[in-house]
């Protein structure tokens, strides 16, 4: 969560060293010395993604195991409401860790594998995502994969490229992983990934990650990108950045992520805050998340929205989208006002511009089923 | 027509009698990075020295534009907030902002030559 993020910002990647020396712009992100942008820029990189390929070094994020059995990680169910028992092995899917209030304390990736599960966690909410999950699940049978580095490679060549040095990997659907070796090594592959485009992520060993890396790079058609076009690619994708689209105070069904629930688990309700989520299925919540498209200038975080003088809600993340070609937002807005082609005011720099409700994403993926 | 003079904000001024041109750097559209909106103020909008101008958006933030001179604007550049990336392509030329009469003419003098811009740049790297 943005609100506990680490006062340290100190922390390095493993390919902190290769960031910079291919120029790339540092930036304190969740505790940590990120890229934002290399020398091309956001711009230059959002493309490029959106018609090549791309390296994103995401290995920030929590890499978090459980192992034992079923029996021994059922219990994450009580804070994380997927079915575990429908998951097959090396299946991924999306979902949020819940409180007490209903509201989303992180939203994650659980993978099944053999023995256990691996969850990827934001870098800012890691450390206390990991405390949560040990209030239900014991410590010992827990790790957190500092020695793992994780590397997206996304984009619509990403497939091409990424098979001609891990063959086997196209094989992979949508949200599936598998085990796989470089140089030798073991490493874990999923296809997944947080631009709307297809792609992989890939966990390898520290040691190997620059290796990895400039392998891929070895590859024309693969740039190195930063943060900013991580962001922008995210929300053009129509996708969530915690802390901005998802704290602690939103409950999934005001987020619009009530598909991130399994239906078992919403039915039997048997989870953190499941009541209030329940009954904000049934009886509606007051807010939803939507996509905003405003008509000409950019709305930023923290924008106000209107609808005449009544003030309906917030923008939580906005920008320009480089694909979109224009400002593209995500917010929450009132429900009576959260249907597709409503027309709204944003305020910015205390004027009013027009934006209607957009459904999401603003730029349509090509995942691979 | 008059040397560009150059303010810490990271704008420049061209005075040519009692008008002054106004825009941002070279320097300050590099660390923007590509620029994708702009905004600039009204015919007739008055300004104190130091007073919030226009508006210039990368793909990451907005930031504001100060007008480093003192006047009331005469005319704004149109064709930037059509085109926005014509400030990163010619910042110090077809790139320019809006001009202003100038209240003071000698307030530019307030300002930092070219050289001194340039190394108070170097300085604050």
């Amino acid at each position: 969560m943005s609100q506990n993020a680490e006062k340290i910002t100190d922390l390095k990647t493993a390919l902190y060293d290769f960031h910079v020396s291919v120029g790339g712009k540092m930036v304190p992100f969740a505790g940590y010395q990120m890229p934002v942008q290399y020398p091309e820029g956001i711009m230059k990189e959002h493309l490029h993604v959106r018609a090549n390929a791309g390296i994103f070094d995401v290995s920030h994020m929590g890499q978090f195991s459980i192992y034992g059995t079923e029996e021994e990680y059922l219990p994450l169910e009580k804070i994380v409401p997927i079915d575990l028992k429908s998951l097959n092995n090396n299946q991924s899917k999306y979902t949020v860790l819940m409180n007490k209030d209903g509201g989303i304390d992180d939203d994650l990736i659980v993978t099944k594998i053999e023995g256990g599960l691996n969850i990827v966690l934001n870098a800012a909410c890691k450390h206390h995502d990991i405390k949560r999950i040990h209030e239900v699940i014991d410590p010992s049978k827990t790790k957190l994969h500092e020695d793992l580095s994780l590397i997206a490679i996304q984009g619509p060549k990403a497939v091409e490229i990424l098979n001609n040095i891990i063959p086997g990997v196209s094989a992979l659907t949508f949200m599936n992983g598998s085990k796989f070796k470089f140089n030798n090594e073991d490493i874990y592959v999923t296809r997944s990934g947080y631009t709307g485009e297809d792609g992989f992520e890939v966990s390898i060993k520290n040691s190997l990650a620059e290796k990895f890396c400039k392998t891929l790079l070895d590859d024309h058609n693969v740039k190195l990108i930063g943060l900013g076009a991580r962001d922008s690619l995210r929300l053009e994708a129509g996708l969530c950045l915690y802390g901005h689209d998802l704290d602690t105070k939103t409950t999934p069904v005001e987020a619009s992520l009530t598909w991130a629930l399994s239906k078992k688990n919403k039915e039997e309700g048997n989870f953190l805050g499941a009541s209030i989520v329940k009954d904000q299925i049934k009886n509606g919540a007051l807010k939803k998340r939507v996509g905003i498209k405003p008509e000409k200038t950019i709305a930023r975080e923290g924008s106000k929205v209107f609808k005449g003088d009544k003030e309906i809600g917030v923008v939580t993340s906005g920008g320009f989208g480089p694909s979109v070609n224009g400002p593209v937002a995500m917010g929450y807005v009132l429900k009576e006002f959260s249907n597709e082609g409503e027309d709204l005011e944003l305020e910015v720099r205390g004027k009013r511009h027009a934006a209607k409700i957009f459904k999401m994403p603003f730029y349509k993926k090509s995942y691979v089923k | 027509m008059a040397e560009k003079k150059y303010s810490k904000k990271h704008e420049w001024v061209e005075l040519d009698g009692d008008t002054a041109t106004i825009g941002i750097t070279k320097h300050a559209t590099e660390q923007l990075g590509d620029i994708v909106f702009t905004e600039v103020p009204d015919k007739g909008k008055t300004f104190e020295a130091g007073g919030e101008a226009a508006v210039v958006e990368s793909v990451k933030a907005a930031s504001d534009v100060y007008s480093p001179i003192a006047g009331e604007v005469t005319e704004s550049n149109e064709a930037i907030v059509s085109d926005p990336s014509l400030v990163n392509q010619d910042p110090e030329g077809n790139g320019w902002f809006f001009k202003v009469k100038v209240t003071n003419p000698e307030q530019v003098n307030e300002l930092m030559s070219k050289d001194d811009y340039d190394k108070f740049v170097t300085e604050n790297a």
